[in-house]
């Protein structure tokens, strides 16, 4: 049965489309047939990320419009082939989303996906609803300080109470995913640490990406930090977030770039 | 040259919270054989619309401004006294028309209707009182954004009122986790409501309107356990390890 797995922060800006396309790569890597959904209707950025942009044809409006079919707009990623990309449109508005079309879009894709990952734009606002409301578990991004903090807490209450499983009094499954974390900033007390994160979210936490070029260097050649060069510290993280997606139980760390840092190991276990 | 000047103490502004049962009109289409079954209605209650807060509920006919206003007017011929809509738009309301009211519940007062329209049915059990219950408890943590109003009674929450969410008790409210929203007790008007928490990081807290931000409470009370009472008009807070 295939997962709709929203990533979601309500801040902008804290990673939501890059761990959307680092996740969906790495589940995909594993045999399973991922689906990655652009939500961000007018602001498109998944495509670049994933390296698509040259290949858009129809997008998420065409196809809850009926103007196209799902299997016409669905590119399929040329690095990892269990791996697809549902672009958004970059013309229109999120207007244009009707509750009616995206649930059918999701139920067609969930028939063909074993998971279906769908990255919300920023906000509150119709965009974000839709992107989270046929959800069947959650991925809250949040940077570790204060005003990104605040959202997800925001994010997580809408989860618990806007979407259709919430709504048939069902429990959308939620993970915090914690990134741009700096380990030397935070030894020195510049971040809000991850003890503090948690207590305030009380959501388990699904992985730790710490901050690092390498994220920078993946989008700009349009590839999932995963695909680019997965033994950078970020894709081990994430790589280790979609193991534990797949409900392994896999020991928190936070990988460095550097090897002689500390490894630091937390004793808790992911959700 | 020298000017005295008067410093009086700042009067600080009090809030308080009240609730009223309305009754909600909900005309439907067509418009004119709704209004000819309200005057029928009136012929028999005359009185019944008198002195009665009224909300008009707008959901089941669409209208324009001019179209609400009109039948504003026409309602008001019948001594009919809109003090709010719902049911649609904000946005297509000018300052001329009641408010647009949200988050109304349906009460009990749909009986009261019943009853007033003709006798009481003989031989009918009377409706014992139904007991309010007078506390509410949460067992979730309260997040940022979500707003709880129980006028009721005192208010349990058994997880942490995130920063930006606000808890609002007619009682006394309890927060187990960590309390760094705002927390108003006593809002109905009730001096001897308090407020208790395992850990003190509101961003406000108030008493039957005295309040006090996060700013002016001392920093040696925050970060630890804590209860707030009122004490002669004026909000004290206390550690309570």
């Amino acid at each position: 049965m295939a997962k709709v797995l929203v990533v979601t922060s309500g801040k902008g800006g804290v990673g939501k489309t890059t761990s959307t396309a680092a996740l969906g790569a790495a589940l995909a890597q594993t045999g399973q047939k991922v689906a990655v959904v652009d939500f961000d209707v007018g602001l498109r950025n998944l495509d670049l990320v994933m390296g698509a942009e040259r290949r858009v044809v129809f997008d998420l409006i065409n196809v809850v419009q009926g103007v196209a079919k799902l299997s016409q707009a669905l590119i399929r990623d040329k690095r990892v082939e269990t791996l697809w990309l549902l672009p958004a449109s970059q013309t229109r508005d999120k207007d244009a989303l009707t509750e009616h079309g995206v649930g059918s879009v999701i139920k067609e894709m969930r028939a063909k996906f074993d998971w279906v990952i769908c990255d919300s734009p920023a906000g509150i606002e119709r965009g974000a609803t839709l992107a989270m409301r046929f959800a069947d578990a959650a991925v809250i991004v949040t940077n570790p300080e204060v005003s990104s903090v605040r959202d997800s807490d925001r994010i997580i209450g809408l989860l618990d109470s806007k979407t259709e499983k919430a709504e048939m009094g069902q429990r959308v499954e939620k993970h915090i995913l914690i990134t741009r974390y700096d380990a030397q900033r935070a030894a020195r007390g510049e971040m809000l640490n991850i003890e503090d994160v948690l207590d305030i979210l009380s959501t388990p936490l699904l992985g730790i990406i710490p901050e690092s070029e390498e994220v920078l260097k993946a989008s700009n050649v349009g590839s999932p930090v995963t695909l680019n060069n997965a033994m950078s510290a970020p894709a081990r993280a994430y790589h280790d977030a979609a193991r534990r997606l797949n409900g392994a139980d896999v020991p928190m760390t936070i990988p460095t770039d550097r090897k002689r840092l500390f490894d630091k190991l937390f004793g808790r276990r992911a959700a | 040259m020298t000017t005295a000047i008067a410093v009086r103490p700042q009067p600080s502004m009090r809030f308080r919270g009240r609730s009223f049962m309305a009754f909600v009109l909900a005309p439907a289409a067509p418009i004119a054989s709704w209004l000819a079954e309200l005057d029928k209605w009136i012929r028999t209650s005359p009185d019944f619309f008198v002195g009665r807060p009224i909300i008009l509920d707008l959901a089941g006919i669409p209208l324009d401004e001019s179209g609400i206003s009109q039948l504003i007017s026409i309602l008001g011929e019948r001594g009919i006294r809109v003090m709010g809509l719902e049911g649609v738009e904000g946005n297509q309301l000018g300052p001329s028309l009641p408010p647009l009211l949200k988050g109304g519940r349906p009460t009990a007062g749909g009986e009261a209707v019943e009853r007033a329209s003709g006798d009481p049915p003989k031989g009918a059990p009377t409706p014992h009182q139904r007991q309010e219950p007078s506390s509410l408890l949460l067992e979730s943590p309260i997040r940022s954004g979500q707003s709880v109003i129980f006028p009721y009674g005192d208010i349990t929450v058994l997880g942490s009122v995130s920063s930006g969410a606000e808890v609002v008790a007619g009682g006394s409210i309890h927060v187990y986790g960590t309390l760094r929203g705002r927390a108003m007790a006593g809002s109905m008007g009730n001096a001897r409501a308090r407020i208790f928490c395992s850990r003190n990081e509101a961003e406000l807290i108030s008493i039957d309107g005295y309040y006090r931000t996060a700013e002016e409470m001392d920093a040696s009370l925050r970060c630890r356990p804590a209860q707030c009472w009122l004490e002669d008009r004026v909000l004290a807070i206390a550690a309570l390890d």
